[in-house]
């Protein structure tokens, strides 16, 4: 749980990590279902549409203005983000 | 100008425009008023918008859908104060049909729910009950259009997310074929399955509103073009068309006697309007479509989501520890607990060593599902079923038992793992609240379902108005 929280990118409180144990073992037990299922000949389907290399024209356009680009930002320096040091 | 906006059609409001007996300022005015007096109960909006920018009739989005200058969270805290750059292409096709924004209405954080409860802004309450939800994730959508707070309203549907909440609020919902509806400025959660879908009085409504949004658009490479133009449809017959009633949709374990029975009835009117009726089946879709579900959303909602890192816009909370600190301590105070549930779900599913037996399986599973289907497709026109197994249910119900809450979707899930369109009339009343009548077809068969449904929508002649209300 802890690792998968760390991968997730998510600092849970030890109340959080309690009960997502305990919902996330129910779920994990339902959706494993798709296990009993031999489907080894079955190729597997990643998007509904059969859609292969949508091909556009290299035509240069405007970009977006940097103060656009940055008028959600917490913080802003400079037109950078500015985050804490690592 | 005093308007029954519960009853008035989006087809009947344009030709209010059109002939000159109301003005678009009008209009939004008095949908503003009916908010006025009625949202403080519904919650159906989280904002609304005071100025009419059209020359049409009034539109509420989806909260999740991009609209220029003005706020979009997707019911989440991690976005709260976000003013979009730019608009989301269906909002950019709604405004060069004349149409004005409304408002933007509430839904589960991030799409994820099937009740509204899971808004970081508080729930949205059913019209026809406000002790009970109005489904979701297109809660406030649906509850504005049957509340006559708006004459038409745009939503999304991931697992069922138009279909469901269209059902319990007694409204049309369609969720249209992947792929032909932009998604170019929609807040992403699963992005295989996500499709905007139009949230109507009627079936022509539906039609209409499908026709303003629908197409390809080169900001989204998934998108095609529409392979007939849309057709508003007039046939009131069924002569021709041939339903298949699948029996593992229509005999799942939970599917309410109230339902079931006026469900019946409208399989009962297919036949008496001309159509041929015969039993199908779709052996393993009903039985492994959660699951398969349930894997494939939550993997790609954790990859979509990972982009909420306190870093270019929305929620940021640091300590005094570094960048790292801040992107855990920012996606744990920003998100609510079924965002994070299928975050870690998700992130689980794509991490080393499960990847195969669980995302990999789940896509083979998808296969099948799509399978199945084209096999049924090859005997009848068009699927029937209930759109939600129950009417629906109480606020709170279902919060504690997020797999409880996962079942509504139960019969909406299957055709949509296959890319297919599915719409949802109300077919009438169980114990005073509304039956939703799910009609699935191939893909690209909009035009059909349109016409199936407003044939039976014209012989079941439901009362849009919710009881109470009336």
């Amino acid at each position: 749980m802890l690792h998968v929280a760390k991968l997730a990118r998510l600092e849970l409180t030890d109340e959080e990590v309690e009960r997502f144990t305990e919902q996330l073992s129910a779920i994990l037990e339902a959706v494993a279902k798709v296990s009993e299922l031999d489907l080894a000949a079955v190729e597997p389907t990643a998007h509904p549409l059969d859609l292969v290399n949508v091909w556009a024209p290299d035509e240069p356009r405007p970009s977006l203005p940097v103060d656009d680009a940055l008028a959600n930002a917490p913080e802003r320096e400079a037109g950078f983000f500015k985050v804490p040091p690592a | 100008m005093s308007l029954d906006t519960f009853r008035l059609t989006a087809e009947d409001a344009i030709g209010l425009v059109e002939r000159g007996e109301a003005s678009a300022a009008e209009l939004h005015g008095a949908y503003l008023e009916a908010i006025g007096e009625r949202d403080d109960e519904l919650h159906a909006y989280l904002r609304t918008v005071d100025e009419a920018d059209g020359t049409s009739i009034p539109i509420a989005f989806k909260d999740l859908i991009s609209t220029r200058g003005v706020e979009t969270t997707a019911g989440s805290k991690i976005l709260a104060g976000y003013v979009p750059i730019y608009d989301a292409t269906v909002a950019t096709r709604c405004r060069e049909a004349g149409l004005t924004l409304l408002g933007k209405t509430n839904m589960d954080e991030f799409a994820m729910g099937s009740s509204t409860e899971n808004s970081a802004y508080g729930p949205t309450r059913n019209p026809w009950d406000p002790d009970r939800v109005p489904g979701g994730s297109s809660g406030g959508s649906a509850a504005a259009v049957a509340g006559g707070l708006a004459p038409w309203a745009l939503g999304s549907d991931t697992g069922g997310s138009v279909k469901q909440p269209a059902s319990l609020c007694g409204i049309v919902g369609l969720r249209p074929t992947y792929g032909t509806v932009s998604r170019y400025g929609i807040v992403a959660f699963a992005s295989s399955l996500d499709q905007i879908g139009p949230m109507t009085k009627t079936v022509r409504d539906c039609a209409l509103l499908y026709r303003i949004v629908a197409g390809r658009d080169r900001c989204d490479t998934t998108t095609v073009e529409l392979p007939q133009p849309v057709e508003i449809p007039e046939r009131e017959d069924l002569k021709g068309v041939r339903v298949g009633v699948p029996a593992e949709l229509n005999e799942v374990e939970g599917i309410a006697p109230g339902v079931k029975a006026q469900v019946d009835r409208a399989i009962e009117l297919c036949r008496e309007l001309g159509a041929e009726v015969g039993e199908t089946s779709l052996p393993r879709s009903v039985d492994y479509g959660l699951a398969c579900y349930y894997l494939i959303a939550p993997s790609e909602a954790s990859s979509n989501l990972a982009r909420y890192d306190g870093v270019r816009y929305g929620l940021r909370v640091t300590g005094d520890d570094g960048v790292r600190a801040m992107y855990d301590r920012t996606r744990d105070a920003g998100f609510g607990d079924e965002p994070k549930r299928r975050i870690m779900l998700g992130t689980y599913a794509l991490s080393s060593g499960y990847y195969e037996a669980y995302y990999g399986q789940a896509q083979r599973v998808r296969t099948l599902i799509a399978q199945e289907h084209a096999a049924a497709f090859e005997d009848f026109d068009v699927l029937v079923s209930p759109t939600s197994p129950t009417v629906a249910f109480e606020l709170g119900e279902k919060t504690a038992n997020p797999l409880a809450m996962y079942l509504s979707d139960v019969l909406t899930i299957p055709s949509n793992m296959a890319g297919l369109p599915g719409l949802s009339i109300p077919c009438g009343l169980s114990d005073g609240l509304p039956v939703g009548f799910q009609l699935i077809g191939p893909q690209f068969s909009e035009n059909l379902l349109f016409h199936v449904g407003h044939a039976l929508e014209r012989a079941i002649g439901f009362d849009l108005v919710p009881g109470r209300l009336a």
